[in-house]
């Protein structure tokens, strides 16, 4: 590994912690960030004269901080600070400034730069871009090719939801139990946001995609070992990883969607899957299943799973109906069908969407789903309709074309019955 | 003399690592470790998950605490450790339970994510 591409990895991974403590620092996003943007520079140009400091991440704040202030004090034309260049040799100062970044007092820190991103009043992908941008160091260009749009719109987009940021205010205070325990809430579902931006896949290429996947279970890694006891993150982790794990398996070489069923299980990451399963087990230690858990285990009985058959749809089904009791959902009776058409039938589980028809008319899996289990039954004229409806709501030409599949694939069952 | 070398690094950096990247460190250790395997000289090597994965027991008075995450303190230094194959996190800690029984010793738990058992031939233990 070449020196710069350290130096770019320990900036990129003391980004959360340093960004948090310039922000409690400043109470300001753009000065928090001109400042650690600053740090990086000097970062740059010292480390690889003077060696990496001790601890990089004190060494960013320490300077980052400095500069900020340095910058006030020349416009009043008072005394510079000492340069940053003799810092890295106050091994001192360093160490004292590592000691003041005790635990409890950097993981409000990132806690709190990583909340300031949820506000309920942003809508999801705004929340996502300015988690990319705040937390993570995304850079517009990076984000906007995410988002498919135009630079100068993300930049529009960011800036807008900065303001509205500010103005929310988020108390510096040190938060008590109830508050931390909200915003961790917040910050998980954020965090989820952006695994599903790169997951879903509904616009922006694969790469950029994939990356955001990566990026949604880092944060998650950083928020559980700030936090080791939450079972939630735990499962948030879990989650991220198992699904993750299948990513090259989803697509066949033309860009389709394959089903889990045809999924070529040995492309399946094996490091990803034992590590969500090692902490979905860790989670159902504590018994106290949430959403996240509850969704991971469900993602575990796929993948230990060596092959479709060996799928127990029973206990997942079991699951799917924790699930809807905590929130109930019609997308999760949807979810839930799937392991009912594979234990009791495909006409029970058209029984059990039967009542979602009204809510779920303009959600594309629905009639994708729905058609499915009409076209297992033999009864292909509802079915190609039902699929008719899923290709006019498809919001990618792969979710058009996966559909397709399946009307050929009646068409062929349809000439050989 | 059989020696373990233990790997410390800032998980946080690691982490960051392309595929690419950690494949090249992994490549690179396996070219200088090929000299000990060739002469069977290579005991297990292994790479943990990381420690978000980890649980650990330590003793308080006379229960046993099992608490998440790795151990912390910097009072107690490394000793030794075990690799045990079991089915699930719950009978690994019932296991390390009735070893640790009316020891004040902490054990961290750690999944194991890579393992390779190496060649090294059983030995006697070295006289105390």
């Amino acid at each position: 590994m070449t020196e710069l591409a350290w130096i770019e990895n320990a900036l990129t991974s003391a980004r959360p912690q340093a960004m948090g403590a310039l922000l409690r620092y400043f109470r300001d996003l753009d000065r928090a960030e001109e400042a650690f943007q600053e740090a990086c520079l000097r970062a740059l140009k010292n480390w690889p004269l003077k060696g990496p400091p001790r601890d990089p991440t004190a060494w960013l704040i320490f300077v980052g901080r400095n500069a900020a202030l340095d910058g006030v004090r020349r416009d009043s034309r008072n005394t510079a600070l000492p340069p940053e260049d003799r810092i890295s040799d106050l091994d001192d100062v360093e160490g004292d400034m590592a000691e003041r970044l005790d635990d409890a007092h950097y993981r409000d820190d990132i806690l709190r730069l990583m909340f300031v991103c949820c506000h309920p009043d942003l809508p999801a992908t705004q929340q996502v871009a300015l988690a990319l941008r705040i937390v993570s160091g995304l850079s517009v260009r990076e984000i906007a090719s995410a988002f498919l749009v135009g630079e100068k719109a993300m930049e529009q987009r960011i800036t807008r939801a900065k303001r509205r940021v500010a103005e929310a205010n988020v108390p510096f205070a040190a938060p008590d139990a109830v508050e931390r325990s909200k915003r961790l809430g917040a910050v998980a579902a954020m965090i989820y946001l952006v695994f599903n931006e790169g997951y879903s896949a509904t616009s922006g290429t694969d790469v950029v995609r994939a990356s955001l996947c990566d990026e949604a279970i880092r944060l998650a890694r950083l928020l559980l070992r700030l936090f080791p006891s939450e079972p939630e993150i735990m499962g948030l982790l879990a989650l991220m990883l198992l699904q993750h794990a299948r990513s090259a398996a989803r697509t066949d070489a033309d860009g389709n969607a394959v089903l889990l069923d045809d999924q070529d299980r040995s492309l399946w990451n094996r490091t990803g899957i034992e590590e969500g399963l090692a902490l979905v087990d860790k989670a159902l230690r504590h018994g106290r299943p949430g959403s996240y858990q509850i969704q991971a285990a469900i993602a575990a009985l796929h993948a230990r799973a060596r092959t479709p058959e060996e799928t127990d749809w029973e206990e997942i089904d079991l699951l799917y109906q924790m699930l809807e009791s905590q929130t109930p959902s019609p997308v999760i009776t949807l979810n839930r069908s799937v392991a009912v058409s594979k234990t009791h039938g495909p006409e029970t589980a058209l029984q059990l969407i039967a009542p979602l028809a009204e809510r779920l008319s303009g959600y594309f899996y629905y009639h994708g789903v729905r058609g499915a289990y009409l076209s297992e039954i033999g009864r292909a004229e509802e079915a190609r309709e039902a699929f008719a409806r899923a290709i006019a709501l498809a919001r990618t030409p792969a979710e058009a074309a996966h559909i397709r599949q399946h009307l050929d694939r009646l068409a062929v069952k349809n000439r050989v019955d | 003399m059989l020696y373990a070398i233990l790997c410390y690094h800032n998980e946080d950096v690691v982490m960051s690592w392309s595929r690419e990247e950690d494949d090249a460190v992994l490549a690179k250790r396996r070219r200088v470790q090929k000299e000990l395997v060739d002469t069977d000289r290579m005991g297990p090597a292994i790479r943990l998950m990381p420690t978000s994965a980890a649980t650990t027991l330590r003793a308080s008075g006379n229960e046993h605490l099992v608490l998440d995450g790795p151990f912390a303190e910097t009072k107690e230094q490394l000793l030794g450790f075990y690799v045990v194959d079991c089915e699930n996190l719950e009978e690994v800690v019932d296991f390390a339970k009735r070893m640790k029984e009316g020891e004040s010793v902490t054990f961290e738990i750690r999944p194991v994510q890579i393992f390779e058992k190496g060649n090294l031939p059983e030995r006697e233990p070295s006289a105390k």
